[in-house]
């Protein structure tokens, strides 16, 4: 009788274990699902070092010559490093995989324990902060190939990648949102259009002055436009605090707005239907 | 918990207008084996996701291990295992890892999780595999594991949704003895939902016969099949199925003839007796019969008495 075994073992009363450790849980297995996994992160490393490549091989030149025109120096290299990093962390997160335990059941599963809800995102999250933290490492590194230095040394360095890490968390609330409402690969695979405005029509491969057309237009009204002020506002001039705060506010509202979203799903799906 | 384990008044869940389960009464008690059967689409899978708290009834009322699924959901959960009819399962989680973080979301310390797993381990019975992504497994070790999940924490009241859908019969024999253990040996309720009639005949101490959203008879299974107080000739002609029914139903001490193909059903409340009248009549009509059958009531048989269709072929 395979069943005498448990019958043997002292008797256990299950008991709700507590917000924190929910939360230790659920980000446990997403992070331990993050390397077993690799399909989910590689192009979140070969993009922004192909962008980088190619932009600073097709651009620094005349931007470079341009500035040395007006009497002024000009580091593309170093103007391209945030936009790299934005790249690599923008749209990373565990959203698929929670499409897949939706569909699989699994989701379900943990709704039937006594889990805090709340915890079921939040440790996604986690693991995606772990995830975004981690894929700075090789930016920087590509970074200090190509010669770049950080005005602000190693504590600039450590809010470089904290602000790119905030903002890829940000942005994670809306692959969340689409998952856990529609419950669809299609639709989270879709929320990657999101990313084409934000990264695009803004100041990603030229200074503000230098835009024209439509990017000129939205670029003021582009939270990105102000996070990578920010961040080069870290890498080449040094701590302007002002900058910072931009990024921080731009970064807040969009985490804000995707987050709330995302929350608002998630008690949407929790709920009894 | 008290005697009884699971109750549910006027049970309804609505999907836009239509009802899946429309006015379940049930009440089942501590200890027992209620099996919950019938066809694909009857309101089963409906009903265990509202008794189990992932869904919320239309209307009326239902409680678990003595607590209202609607207003303490959090504490039926402490005291539920459930095992959905799909396993459900991470396919990139290892066995050991599924277990251990179901358990600790139940709670449970670091020892007890190390206790309840070695338990555990040798129910679920996949060795090594144990530490292998699920993904790898067959549908039984799948099936098993998901059973284990649904016990780590000991639970009151195990509810297995169409438990052995899509198992081998040997898998599906070894589920039947690891419920009927878990029910003898450790007093658990078990809410067994199943479209198989062997299934319910076999492992329920009673059974509820639901059909299209509505209980139409609860008995156990021996009450069920003598409500319907007849013998079965089993009849299989080799062509001619309809003219082979109409010739029967001609007959005299015939209750009731229903056609499935070639297979015919003859109930009648003496069996043998009309055991040779059948195959006389077919005889003399130039109808071949291949093989003659008597048996007693099957569920199937109560299921065709209550709502003129049958299970399986709703099965199939």
């Amino acid at each position: 009788m395979t069943v005498a075994s448990i019958a043997e073992v002292p008797v256990v009363r299950a008991k709700p274990s507590g917000f924190f450790r929910d939360l230790v849980t659920v980000a446990g297995r997403a992070i331990r699902a993050i390397p077993r996994e690799p399909e989910s992160f590689i192009p979140a490393l070969i993009v922004p070092v192909f962008f980088f490549v190619v932009n600073t091989g097709s651009l620094s030149s005349i931007t470079e010559g341009v500035a040395k025109a007006g009497g002024q120096s000009f580091d593309y290299a170093a103007f391209q490093l945030p936009v790299a990093i934005i790249f690599a962390v923008t749209g990373i997160s565990r959203a698929s995989a929670l499409v897949a335990d939706i569909s699989d059941g699994y989701f379900d599963r943990l709704l039937l324990t006594p889990v805090k809800r709340l915890t079921l995102l939040l440790g996604l999250m986690c693991a995606d902060f772990v995830l975004v933290v981690a894929l700075t490492i090789p930016v920087l590194i590509m970074g200090w190939i190509f010669g770049v230095h950080f005005e602000t040394g190693l504590p600039g360095i450590i809010v470089f990648v904290l602000l790119a890490a905030a903002w890829g968390l940000a942005f994670t609330g809306f692959p969340y949102a689409i998952a856990l409402k529609t419950g669809s690969a299609a639709a989270v695979n879709s929320s990657f259009i999101l990313f084409f405005p934000f990264a695009f029509l803004t100041t990603a491969f030229v200074p503000q002055e230098a835009l024209s057309g439509l990017p000129k237009i939205v670029a003021p009204y582009n939270p990105v436009t102000y996070l990578l002020k920010g961040l080069r506002s870290v890498v080449s001039t040094g701590w302007v605090a002002k900058d910072l705060a931009e990024a921080v506010a731009a970064v807040l509202i969009v985490a804000f707005l995707s987050i709330g979203l995302a929350l608002l799903a998630l008690r949407s799906r929790v709920r009894q239907n | 918990m008290s005697d009884t384990a699971i109750t549910a008044t006027n049970l309804v869940r609505a999907f836009d207008s239509k009802k899946a389960v429309d006015g379940v009464h049930l009440e089942v008690a501590a200890g027992e084996i209620y099996g919950f059967l019938g066809p694909n689409g009857a309101g089963k899978s409906t009903t265990v996701r509202m008794l189990c708290t992932l869904l919320r009834p239309t209307s009326g009322a239902a409680t678990v291990a003595g607590f209202d699924v609607i207003r303490q959901p959090g504490k039926v959960r402490l005291h539920i295992g459930v095992a959905l009819q799909e396993a459900a399962l991470d396919p990139k989680q290892t066995g050991e890892e599924i277990l251990k973080l179901q358990a600790r979301l139940f709670g449970l310390s670091g020892r007890e999780v190390s206790q309840r797993l070695d338990a555990l381990a040798t129910l679920v019975d996949i060795g090594d595999a144990l530490k292998k992504p699920v993904g790898t497994y067959s549908g039984g070790m799948k099936r098993r594991l998901d059973l284990a999940a649904a016990l780590v924490h000991n639970p009151d009241v195990l509810f297995l949704d169409e438990p052995t859908t899509g198992l081998d019969p040997v898998s599906r024999a070894r589920v039947w003895e690891e419920v009927q253990s878990l029910n003898t040996e450790l007093g658990m309720t078990i809410f067994l939902t199943t479209q198989y009639l062997e299934e319910a005949d076999a492992l329920a101490d009673r059974v509820g016969i639901i059909d299209q959203g509505r209980i139409v008879a609860e008995g156990t299974p021996d009450e069920l099949k003598r409500s319907i107080g007849s013998d079965v000739i089993v009849v299989e002609v080799a062509a001619d199925g309809d003219r082979a029914a109409e010739t029967l139903r001609a007959l005299t001490g015939i209750d009731q003839v229903d056609q499935r193909g070639d297979e015919i059903l003859v109930r009648t409340t003496d069996g043998a007796a009309a055991l040779s009248p059948v195959a006389v009549a077919l005889n003399d009509v130039g109808i071949r019969v291949k093989n003659l059958t008597l048996r007693t009531p099957t569920l199937d048989d109560v299921f065709l008495e209550l709502t003129g269709t049958r299970i399986e072929g709703n099965d199939q």
